[in-house]
C-alpha cells in the first residue's frame, strides 16, 4: 500500500493540468466532480497508506519512493523523492482530509460567480504543492513545494482580480513571504556549502556529527530556516500579510490561510528539529517569537471589525503557539495543535463563509447580529469551533492540544515561568475575543435579513468538522486523566521526546485546572461587555486612553505603517531620485533608433503597384550586372 | 528587346489591362528565347519549355483579370494607382 505514496501530489497536480485546459469548456458539474473527486481520491489514498503504516510499520518508521533523479550536477543530486515517517503522514492524512471537506464545501460556495474551473484549478494546485512539501524528501523538492504554495496563494488571494484592493493585497503577501523566502534559500545554500546534501535525514545526520551544540553554524543555518518559517507562518515580525490575505474567497482562507498553508513554516521546523536542537539560542528566539506572537495577535483580534480579520489575527496567535511549543521542544504537542486547529479554524471559516454570504457580502460584523435562529448551523458551527479555538474543558479538541502545549512549556527544560504566563494569557485573550465574535454576530438586534442558506454540500464539510473539533483531541487523553497518549507515541518514532526539567509546584492537572479558570474568566469578560453591558465596552473604548490602545491595535500595533516608513518609502524615494540614470539612457537609444529606422522605411511602402514592379526590376538589372561583371 | 518593351510596358502604362498585356509580352518575349535556343542547339528541351509557359500564361490571365475585375468593382476605375490602400 505504501508504494501509492506518489499517487498523493500527482491526482491533485493532473487535475489541476485538466481544469486549467479543459475546465472552462466544460460544465460546472464537471468541474466539481474533477475537481473535488481529485481531492476525494488523495484522501482516500492517504487513509489507505496510513492504515498500512498503523498496521505494519516499515523499518526504522520510515519509508523512502524514490521516482526519478531531477537534478545531477558533479556530486549533486537531488532527487524527485518522498519521505514518509509518522510526521509526514500525520501531516499528509490531515492537509488531504481537511482539503477534500474544504473543496466539497467550495464547489457550492463558488457556484455563483465566473471562474469556477480557475478557482478549483488554483486550489488543487495548492494541494499538489502542499503535499509536495510535506513529502519531499530533500530541502530543494520542499523548497519547491514552498513556492509553489506561495503562488497559489498569491493567485487565490488575488482570485476576484477586478477590484484594485484584492491584487494589492495579494501582492503584499507575496512580497512580504518572499522576505522569509530569500533567507529560507541562504539558508539552503549555507547548509549545501557546508554539509555537502541537500537530503533531509542526511543533512540532519551530519549536521549532528560535525556540529557541536551551539556552534556558530548551526546557529546560522537555523536562524535562516526560521525565517522562511517566520515569513511562511505569518509571525512576528513578517505576520502583516495575513490579515490583508482575508481579501479572497473563504474556502481560500479556510484551505490556505488558516489549516494548511501557514503551517508550513511549523513543518519545517519539526522537519529540521536536529538543527534546531543544535542552537539552542535559535530555538530560544523560536519560542520567544511564538510567545510574543500569540500575545500581539491576540491582542489585535479584540478590536477588529470584520469577521474573517478576526479569525486572520486568531490564526497568527494559534500558530504563535505552535511556534512556543516548537521552541520548547515539544514537538508533538506542536503537531498535535497543528492538528486540532487545522479542524477547528477550516469550520470557523467555512461558517463565517456561511454567515458572509447569508448576508450580501457583509464582511462587518457590527452590522450583523442575531442571526441565532436564522442560520443554526452556522451559529452551532461557531460555538462549537469557537470553543474548541478558546479551548473549552474537557470535551474539545483545542483543550487538548494547547494543554499539552501549556503543560510541555511549563515542564519542559527549555520552557520556562514566563513563556507559560505568555501562553496563559494567550487562552484568555482567545477566549474573549472568540466568544465577543459569537456574542456580537449572532445576539441582539437583528439587522440585515438573511437571503441565502446553505445547502447540502456546505452542510455536511460543517457537520464533519464539528464532529473533528470535538472528537479530534481524543486521540491524545493526558496523564491526568487516562493516560492514553496515542498520538504522541506514534510521533516519536519521528521527533525526540521532551526533555523535562523538576515540575515544581505545579502539575499537570493543575496546568489544566489553571488553562480552564483562565478560559472561565474569558468567557465571563466577554459574556459581560458583549452580552450583558455592551455600553461598558464602548464606555472602555470610548475613553481617550481606550481609544488609543484601539486604534493601536486595530493597526496591528503600527506595524505596517512602520514598515511603509522603514522600507517602502526610502525605496520610492531612492526611486524617484534615481529616474534618469544612465541605463535607461542606453535602452532610450535603442527605441530612438528603432523609430528613426521606422520613419525612413515607412516611405518605400507607398502602395503604387507599378513602384515596386520599378525597384524589382532595378533590383534584378543591379543583380545581373554583379554577376555578369564580376 | 521584346522583353525590355515588355517592362516598359509595365512601368509606364496606368491601366491595368495594358499592365497584363504587358506581362504577357515578357512571357512571350522568354517563350521566344527558350524556342531560338532550342533550335540552335536542336534540342526539344525548348519546346517543352515553351508549352510550360502557354500553360501557366493561360492560368496566369484567367487569375488576372479576375483580379482586375474585382478591382474595377471595388474603385470604380481601371488606374493601378488607385489601389493602394496597402500604403504604409
Amino acid at each position: 500500500m505504501l508504494h501509492l505514496l506518489f499517487l498523493v501530489p500527482i491526482i491533485p497536480f493532473a487535475s489541476f493540468i485538466w481544469l486549467a485546459i479543459i475546465g472552462p469548456r466544460t460544465s460546472r458539474n464537471a468541474i466539481a466532480i474533477v475537481g473535488v473527486g481529485s481531492i476525494a481520491a488523495c484522501t482516500v489514498i492517504s487513509l489507505l497508506i496510513t492504515g498500512s503504516y498503523l498496521a505494519s510499520p516499515p523499518a526504522e518508521g520510515s519509508f523512502t519512493q524514490v521516482l526519478w533523479t531531477w537534478i545531477a550536477v558533479d556530486g549533486f543530486t537531488a532527487q524527485i523523492a518522498f519521505y514518509l515517517d509518522a510526521l509526514s503522514l500525520i501531516m499528509m492524512l490531515v492537509v488531504s482530509f481537511v482539503s477534500f471537506i474544504i473543496h466539497l464545501y467550495s464547489a457550492e460556495f463558488m457556484l455563483e460567480g465566473e471562474g469556477y474551473s480557475r478557482f478549483f484549478a488554483y486550489m488543487n494546485l495548492f494541494v499538489a504543492s502542499m503535499i509536495t512539501l510535506l513529502l519531499a524528501n530533500n530541502l530543494l523538492l520542499l523548497y519547491l513545494g514552498w513556492e509553489g504554495v506561495g503562488l497559489c496563494s498569491y493567485l487565490l488571494i488575488g482570485f476576484w482580480y477586478q477590484d484594485n484592493a484584492n491584487g494589492t493585497a495579494a501582492q503584499k503577501a507575496f512580497i512580504v513571504t518572499r522576505v522569509g523566502d530569500t533567507a529560507f534559500a541562504v539558508g539552503l545554500f549555507l547548509l549545501f556549502t557546508h554539509l555537502d546534501t541537500l537530503d533531509v535525514q542526511e543533512l540532519m545526520h551530519r549536521a549532528a556529527l560535525q556540529w557541536p551544540v551551539g556552534s556558530t553554524l548551526a546557529i546560522i543555518a537555523s536562524a535562516l530556516l526560521l525565517g522562511g518559517a517566520v515569513g511562511k507562518s505569518a509571525q512576528l515580525p513578517l505576520q502583516t500579510w495575513l490579515p490583508d490575505a482575508m481579501a479572497g474567497p473563504t474556502p481560500t482562507s479556510a484551505l490556505i490561510h488558516a489549516a494548511t498553508m501557514v503551517t508550513a513554516g511549523v513543518y519545517l521546523i519539526a522537519r529540521t528539529h536536529v538543527l534546531f536542537a543544535l542552537a539552542p539560542s535559535t530555538q530560544l528566539a523560536v519560542a520567544v517569537v511564538g510567545a510574543a506572537t500569540l500575545l500581539l495577535a491576540g491582542c489585535s483580534a479584540l478590536v477588529q471589525h470584520d469577521i474573517k480579520r478576526v479569525l486572520a489575527y486568531s490564526t497568527i496567535s494559534q500558530i504563535g503557539y505552535m511556534f512556543l511549543a516548537l521552541g520548547v521542544g515539544a514537538w508533538s504537542a506542536a503537531i498535535f495543535h497543528f492538528m486540532t486547529h487545522a479542524f477547528f479554524k477550516a469550520l470557523l471559516f467555512l461558517v463565517a463563509g456561511v454567515v458572509i454570504q447569508a448576508l450580501h457580502d457583509e464582511h462587518d460584523m457590527f452590522r450583523m447580529g442575531g442571526l441565532r435562529k436564522d442560520l443554526p448551523y452556522a451559529f452551532w458551527g461557531f460555538v462549537i469551533g469557537g470553543s474548541a479555538l478558546a479551548g473549552l474543558p474537557l470535551i474539545t479538541a483545542g483543550f487538548y492540544s494547547k494543554d499539552l502545549i501549556l503543560w510541555q512549556t511549563w515542564s519542559s527544560a527549555r520552557g520556562g515561568t514566563a513563556l507559560w504566563i505568555a501562553g496563559l494569557v494567550g487562552v484568555l485573550l482567545t477566549s474573549v475575543y472568540i466568544y465577543r465574535l459569537i456574542f456580537v454576530v449572532f445576539h441582539g438586534e437583528k439587522q440585515i435579513e438573511v437571503s441565502h442558506r446553505p445547502g447540502w454540500r456546505i452542510k455536511m464539510p460543517i457537520v464533519v468538522l464539528c464532529a473533528l473539533s470535538v472528537l479530534g483531541g481524543f486521540v491524545n487523553i493526558p496523564e491526568a486523566r487516562g493516560n492514553v497518549p496515542a498520538f504522541t507515541t506514534l510521533l516519536h518514532s519521528a521527533l525526540p521526546e521532551l526533555v523535562q526539567r523538576q515540575h515544581g509546584i505545579i502539575t499537570e492537572g493543575l496546568s489544566e485546572g489553571i488553562a480552564a479558570i483562565t478560559f472561565a474568566l474569558g468567557l465571563a469578560i466577554a459574556y459581560l461587555l458583549f452580552l450583558r453591558k455592551r455600553s461598558l465596552a464602548e464606555s472602555i473604548a470610548g475613553n481617550p486612553i481606550g481609544q488609543a490602545v484601539h486604534r493601536f491595535w486595530f493597526a496591528d500595533w503600527g506595524m505596517d505603517w512602520l514598515y511603509d516608513y522603514l522600507f517602502v518609502r526610502p525605496v520610492l524615494w531612492f526611486a524617484k531620485v534615481d529616474k534618469n540614470d544612465f541605463i535607461d539612457a542606453f535602452y532610450n537609444g535603442i527605441a530612438l533608433l528603432t523609430e528613426f529606422s521606422w520613419r525612413a522605411l515607412r516611405n518605400t511602402e507607398n502602395g503604387r503597384l507599378r513602384w515596386y514592379a520599378a525597384s524589382i526590376t532595378a533590383g534584378t538589372v543591379i543583380f545581373l550586372a554583379i554577376v555578369l561583371w564580376t | 528587346m521584346l522583353f525590355a518593351l515588355g517592362v516598359a510596358g509595365l512601368l509606364v502604362r496606368r491601366n491595368l489591362l495594358f499592365i497584363l498585356m504587358s506581362i504577357e509580352i515578357m512571357l512571350n518575349a522568354a517563350g521566344l528565347a527558350f524556342i531560338t535556343a532550342g533550335s540552335r542547339w536542336a534540342q526539344a528541351d525548348g519546346q517543352v519549355m515553351f508549352i510550360f509557359i502557354l500553360a501557366m500564361a493561360a492560368a496566369e490571365v484567367s487569375v488576372g483579370l479576375a483580379l482586375v475585375l474585382q478591382l474595377y468593382h471595388q474603385n470604380e476605375s481601371l488606374d493601378a494607382d488607385a489601389a493602394s490602400g496597402m500604403k504604409g
